[in-house]
């Protein structure tokens, strides 16, 4: 019997969805009884269902972010004013308040992150690596309002006396916290693409009578430079999310932040306009769908970093190394 | 030698980072500690609080995390220990198994804020859970999603193949196998990988934000379609919205939260360590 291509596609699909019924005398069924074949088809549902949620997710943000594309004017949702009382919703500041300490975040985070991350892989003696990857987790596990709550209170005051401005709640506050709780992620990815540098290219260094500091820098780490990169990368997307920590420490006043000096201002990101108003929109109003317009560029963002990161994960599952 | 110098110099600098990141760790722990154990106290842990918060205990709020926590472990745990079998045990290397990766990859990814308003949009408001115990909960399970997922494949995966030849030369299904021998072996990974989960699903405050935390109710809940308050929010709110807070329940409130979530990361870490010295293969 010569189906159309499409009942075949479609069949196959319904097969990899539901497997193969049993007692079709297939010997893939042998042995299965129909409970098993039940526990079988819930599982697979199960496993598909994470595709779902991300559909879902987005599919809510556009249904209720999209309609702020056609009640505000172009010019003012993309403009310099974000006064949603006075009906100005210009998104532009609180974008570049997330960029700037995000980028901020991350020239602190990647020296000190890729220097601990080579430090505990290639260097470290034993003791040392006991004492810090645990302590890394742990940070990792610091709930982001606790340290928006010490950011507060022991960091932003430190600053403004140590500095002389007028106020420690800044960006460059945020970077610092933010820093920290990239940290984490930068570390144990780039460890991981230490780890999958082979031994050999090591052994051949130093046997070319390199030093161990000559073969780090020159060899093991030019080896794993995508995977280090991807651990930036990871990072980054990790602190243009974070919002609880930043919105306690950045002062939230939405302003463009151009000059070197902003760095000592107040900032407003992305994330901390979403949480900080939400609350208080009615819904179904013009300013609650420019806040899941928000959503939507935030969604977008960490999507396509993590589309970035997945590509030289499923790499590294072919080519066997994460390089 | 010129170079063994510029060597000693390299890695003395190196464990000075290291030193950098670790410090402000212990930093902050010892703080809150000291700060905070001023204000624990039994009437702190297990009364309402007062006067507008400032006085009284934290009651309400450590009883929301609890609940939160064990509600989104009952919502997550079937679906994630299901889908991660699947993964691990049935899928093949197809477009489909592929694009469930670049799913989990992306859950993982997004920002806890943007959880909190497809909560808002789809548990709140499209199916009428209002803010609820029963909206916070599934969103928080969403979110909690990927982390089991990834541990737990992890521990399916560190499983031998032999296992599963063997038990398959006896005769024996592949549902036999997944339900008698690998999932009791790797057990231990699943439940350390349910704990990491939910330890941030109990200390996130953005995805409960707008579906259900309360600013302030000294009462307990009564069904799950009551608001709750919660020890993140709880936090947000003392330390930011409160004016004139005492310090000291700031600090008290930081430290049991604190005490919650690294507790729970310690069993996980000691619990994969126990079990990995333990096994025999």
């Amino acid at each position: 019997m010569v189906r159309p291509l499409w009942q075949n596609w479609a069949l196959s699909l319904y097969n990899k969805i539901f497997g193969k019924f049993p007692g079709t005398g297939s010997s893939e069924t042998a042995g299965k009884s129909w409970a098993e074949f039940f526990i079988e088809s819930v599982i697979r549902v199960f496993g598909f269902s994470t595709i779902g949620f991300v559909l879902l997710i987005f599919l809510f943000l556009l249904k209720e972010g999209l309609p702020a594309l056609w009640e505000v004017a172009p010019g003012n949702l993309f403009g310099t004013r974000w006064y949603p009382t006075f009906n100005m919703f210009g998104t532009l500041p609180l974008i570049l308040g997330s960029a700037y300490v995000t980028i901020a975040a991350i020239v602190i985070a990647l020296p000190l992150g890729v220097t601990t991350a080579v430090f505990v892989r290639e260097v470290a003696p034993q003791w040392a690596r006991e004492i810090l990857k645990p302590l890394i987790e742990v940070l990792a596990g610091i709930p982001s309002v606790v340290l928006g709550f010490f950011g507060m209170h022991v960091i932003a005051p430190m600053l403004r006396s140590a500095l002389g401005v007028p106020t420690g709640l800044s960006a460059f506050t945020g970077a610092v916290i933010l820093a920290y709780m990239s940290l984490p992620t930068i570390i144990s990815v780039a460890e991981d693409a230490l780890d999958s540098v082979p031994k050999s290219y090591r052994d051949a260094a130093l046997a070319m009578g390199a030093t161990r500091w000559q073969t780090i820098w020159r060899v093991t780490v030019p080896a794993a430079r995508s995977g280090v990169a991807m651990a930036v990368m990871l990072g980054m997307g990790r602190a243009i999310g974070e919002t609880m920590a930043v919105m306690m420490v950045t002062g939230n006043a939405a302003r463009m932040p151009l000059s070197a000096g902003s760095l000592f201002m107040p900032v407003r990101t992305m994330t901390a306009t979403v949480a900080a108003e939400m609350g208080e929109v009615a819904n179904g109003s013009v300013h609650y769908h420019t806040l899941f317009g928000i959503g939507i560029i935030l969604f977008i963002l960490t999507f396509m970093i993590n589309i970035l990161a997945a590509s030289a994960i499923f790499k590294k599952q072919r080519k066997g190394g994460l390089r | 030698m010129d170079r063994y110098r510029t060597q000693q110099i390299g890695f003395a600098v190196m464990s000075l980072s290291a030193i950098v990141v670790v410090a402000p760790i212990m930093i902050v722990i010892g703080i809150v500690l000291v700060e905070g154990a001023r204000a624990i106290s039994w009437g702190f842990i297990f009364s309402m609080p007062y006067e507008g918060m400032k006085e009284g205990g934290i009651f309400p709020a450590i009883v929301g995390t609890l609940i939160l926590t064990v509600g989104t472990a009952v919502a997550a745990i079937p679906v994630g220990v299901a889908g991660t079998v699947y993964l691990a045990e049935y899928a093949g290397d197809t477009w489909i198994t592929r694009a469930i990766r670049l799913a989990i990859v992306n859950l993982a990814g997004i920002p806890s804020i943007v959880y909190g308003l497809f909560g808002l949009g789809m548990f709140v408001l499209f199916l009428h859970m209002g803010t609820s115990i029963l909206a916070g909960v599934l969103t928080l399970a969403i979110m909690t999603l990927p982390v089991i997922m990834s541990t737990s494949e992890e521990a399916l995966r560190a499983v031998p193949m032999e296992f599963r030849t063997v038990s398959a030369s006896l005769g024996g299904t592949r549902w036999q196998a997944v339900r008698y021998i690998v999932l009791p072996q790797a057990l231990p990974g699943i439940i350390t990988g349910i704990i990491l989960g939910i330890l941030r699903a109990a200390g996130e405050t953005a995805p409960i934000l707008f579906t259900v935390a309360a600013f302030y109710l000294p009462r307990l809940p009564q069904t799950p379609f009551d608001q709750v308050m919660a020890l993140p929010y709880h936090l947000y709110v003392i330390s930011t919205q409160v004016p004139a807070m005492p310090i000291r329940v700031q600090y008290g409130t930081a430290l049991v939260l604190l005490f919650i979530v690294l507790s729970m990361n310690v069993a996980a870490t000691a619990l994969r360590s126990y079990f990995r010295r333990r096994r025999q293969w």
